[in-house]
């Protein structure tokens, strides 16, 4: 992709997701401003029509003002860096989305990593060895974990490990007697609570990764160099790991990117199963509280990063795969 | 005595033409056959389809099975574990959970059967015209698939949620199918420009045959089996995001659709603190995952049949 297409795309994508989040408030049915500025009168005993007021401050949004102005003026906010501040919590979405986006990373990186590797693995021996039975087993498991969301996985991991052994936390990122800092006893109480959430990870998302790579490991394999590398008696060891992997793993580290991305969205489910404090939490709290400025921020912020794994994706793989980089001078 | 010459070829070469059109039609359409004599050889594919099968028959006739008395609460005997009476025990009102099982059947099969349908129609109509469309239209048609296949759909569902309130069926399909139809309508427009370079295509095109005659029926027939691969596994897919949104909170639905039983099961019972409960939670769990193992396997089958490259012998 040219790069004047690929800024497009980004554009594209980001002012969508503003715009969409632009108009949901104004699709809802009834008032949102009436339904907070009744809130507002009754919680703080101010009059009405300073209740309107600020609910029109705090939705960002006045009824009376032409629509057209109003998004010009949304876009303007936006643009600046200024996202508005949350209903619920009182606090600016940008703080917000600074405390609890640290540990949608902590969880989706490392959960990320080991099912890359796990799965990569997995994958190059299914290709190299499809009448196994660990092949035929692959092939089965995420037949069935495909099919079941991510969060029906984690509540059986709760079962299991925090209900019947009581061996791991349950929920929460952290132990609450504990003051966050950098001590090993705070990192380890970290630890334990991420465990679960990025099993889940694993769990649902180690399938797919070995089936992709089966699939490319297969048609590496019958590429002319594999046979000659056979002909010239090379051992197994050595034509699986420099012939085989090497090539068939190019895609996958694309696909890194791109999972990268899209665990943001599925991080709704699973940080609602342990509540954990991450961005999907806050993000599915956000439109359960009708707390319009966190979710707008919370989805701006959400389809950004989407938007720059892809790109990281595809840049990514134009530098290690050098056909791309030849063909693209 | 030239020009005469000329039209005697070119109404011989059409002649050839449109011979050449019916043998390449004519052997696409034995292939059609012998596709499904295939279908029939692949045991992946036959066992998808027995599973999918069960279910299908357990939607349709389910439901005359049970009487309304079933579904009555019935709080003397609520979360009870597996019995002779109740296989799989009960729910948090004391109904049967195996006869809602079979009841919710229908309802989980319906939102999946419009989503696919809906996401299948969309796709296809979108596809078709990124494939067929020139200059700015086509642009700004890709650009718009490469949007709505960057922005992930969940997110997008639970905002629709709010708009749209997702408690019937076709409310419910809408929200589902109406942010998961771009990387297939993208896989609809490959397939087309692929299908548009054979032979009978272009024959059916010099021959001058109307576009709308060429669409309906050379091109899509050439597309119908590698369209029916994917319906399947949006079906499967479109379960997983209703199950989701109901587990969010974001799709009130009725309480014997298996998405509900495990929100209900999470939210209104002990279930995860290994009561009783776990039957009626894990029931629909297992019901949703050998479902989507039918899909899987039927869908798998079919892609090996599809691409003879992928069969493993």
């Amino acid at each position: 992709m040219k790069i004047g297409k690929r800024l497009l795309l980004i554009l594209f994508t980001v002012l969508f997701s503003t715009t969409i989040t632009f108009f949901v408030i104004r699709l809802m049915p009834g008032d949102p401003v009436e339904t907070m500025a009744v809130n507002i009168h009754a919680g703080m005993g101010v009059s009405w029509e300073e209740a309107v007021e600020q609910a029109k401050a705090r939705l960002n949004y006045d009824p009376d003002i032409p629509l057209a102005k109003q998004y010009i003026s949304y876009l303007g906010r936006i643009v600046r860096g200024d996202l508005g501040e949350s209903i619920l919590r009182r606090a600016p979405v940008s703080e917000i989305i600074a405390e609890v986006l640290p540990w949608t990373l902590l969880v989706s990186s490392v959960a990320l990593l080991i099912s890359f590797f796990l799965g990569t693995l997995l994958g190059v021996y299914c290709g190299w060895k499809r009448k196994s039975l660990l092949n035929k087993l692959m092939t089965a498991y995420d037949s069935v974990i495909g099919s079941v969301p991510a969060f029906i996985i984690g509540f059986l991991l709760i079962i299991l490990f925090s209900v019947k052994l009581g061996w791991l936390p349950m929920r929460g990122n952290y132990d609450t007697d504990l003051t966050p800092g950098w001590n090993s006893e705070f990192i380890a109480s970290v630890a334990k609570h991420a465990v679960l959430p990025i099993l889940t990870w694993v769990l649902t998302s180690v399938g797919g990764w070995a089936l992709g790579m089966r699939a490319l490991a297969v048609s590496v394999l019958g590429e002319d160099y594999i046979v000659s590398a056979k002909a010239r008696g090379l051992r197994q060891r050595r034509i699986v790991s420099s012939y085989v992997g090497k090539n068939a793993i190019l895609p996958q580290i694309t696909q890194l990117a791109i999972t990268f991305g899209s665990m943001f969205a599925g991080s709704v489910l699973v940080e609602n199963t342990f509540n954990y404090p991450g961005m999907g939490y806050f993000f599915s709290s956000a439109i359960s509280g009708r707390d319009y400025p966190l979710m707008q921020g919370m989805f701006l912020v959400l389809t950004i990063a989407i938007v720059l794994a892809n790109q990281a994706a595809e840049i990514l793989y134009s530098v290690i795969d050098p056909r791309i980089r030849i063909r693209g001078k | 005595m030239k020009r005469k010459n000329n039209i005697r070829a070119l109404a011989s070469d059409s002649e050839a033409l449109a011979r050449a059109y019916h043998v390449s039609k004519s052997s696409s359409k034995d292939s059609f056959f012998g596709f499904f004599r295939a279908l029939g050889k692949n045991k992946s594919a036959c066992f998808g389809a027995v599973i999918l099968l069960i279910f299908f028959l357990t939607a349709v006739f389910g439901p005359f099975l049970i009487d309304a008395d079933d579904m009555r609460s019935d709080m003397a005997n609520k979360l009870l574990g597996p019995s002779a009476e109740h296989i799989l025990g009960t729910d948090h009102m004391g109904r049967d959970t195996l006869k809602m099982i079979v009841y919710g059947a229908r309802e989980v099969l319906t939102v999946a059967a419009i989503t696919a349908v809906m996401t299948l129609v969309i796709a296809t109509v979108m596809g078709m015209l990124a494939a067929f469309t020139k200059g700015v239209v086509n642009w700004l048609l890709n650009i718009l698939i490469d949007v709505i296949m960057t922005v992930p759909s969940l997110p997008v569902m639970m905002l629709l949620s709010m708009i749209v309130k997702a408690n019937n069926y076709f409310t419910f399909a809408f929200v589902l199918s109406v942010w998961s139809w771009a990387g297939l309508a993208k896989a609809i427009r490959a397939q087309i420009l692929s299908v548009m370079t054979r032979d009978y295509i272009s024959a059916a095109r010099i021959l001058g045959l109307p576009t709308r005659h060429i669409i309906f029926n050379e091109l899509l027939p050439g597309i119908t089996s590698y369209l029916t691969m994917n319906m399947i596994f949006t079906m499967r897919n479109s379960i997983s995001s209703a199950v989701s949104l109901m587990f969010l909170g974001m799709a009130d639905f009725s309480a014997t659709h298996w998405g509900m039983m495990i929100q209900i099961a999470v939210s209104k019972t002990a279930a995860i603190y290994g009561s009783s409960a776990l039957w009626y939670f894990l029931s629909p769990i297992a019901a949703i995952a050998i479902f989507g193992m039918g899909c899987f396997f039927f869908s798998h089958g079919l892609d090996e049949v599809l691409n003879p490259r992928l069969r493993t012998e």
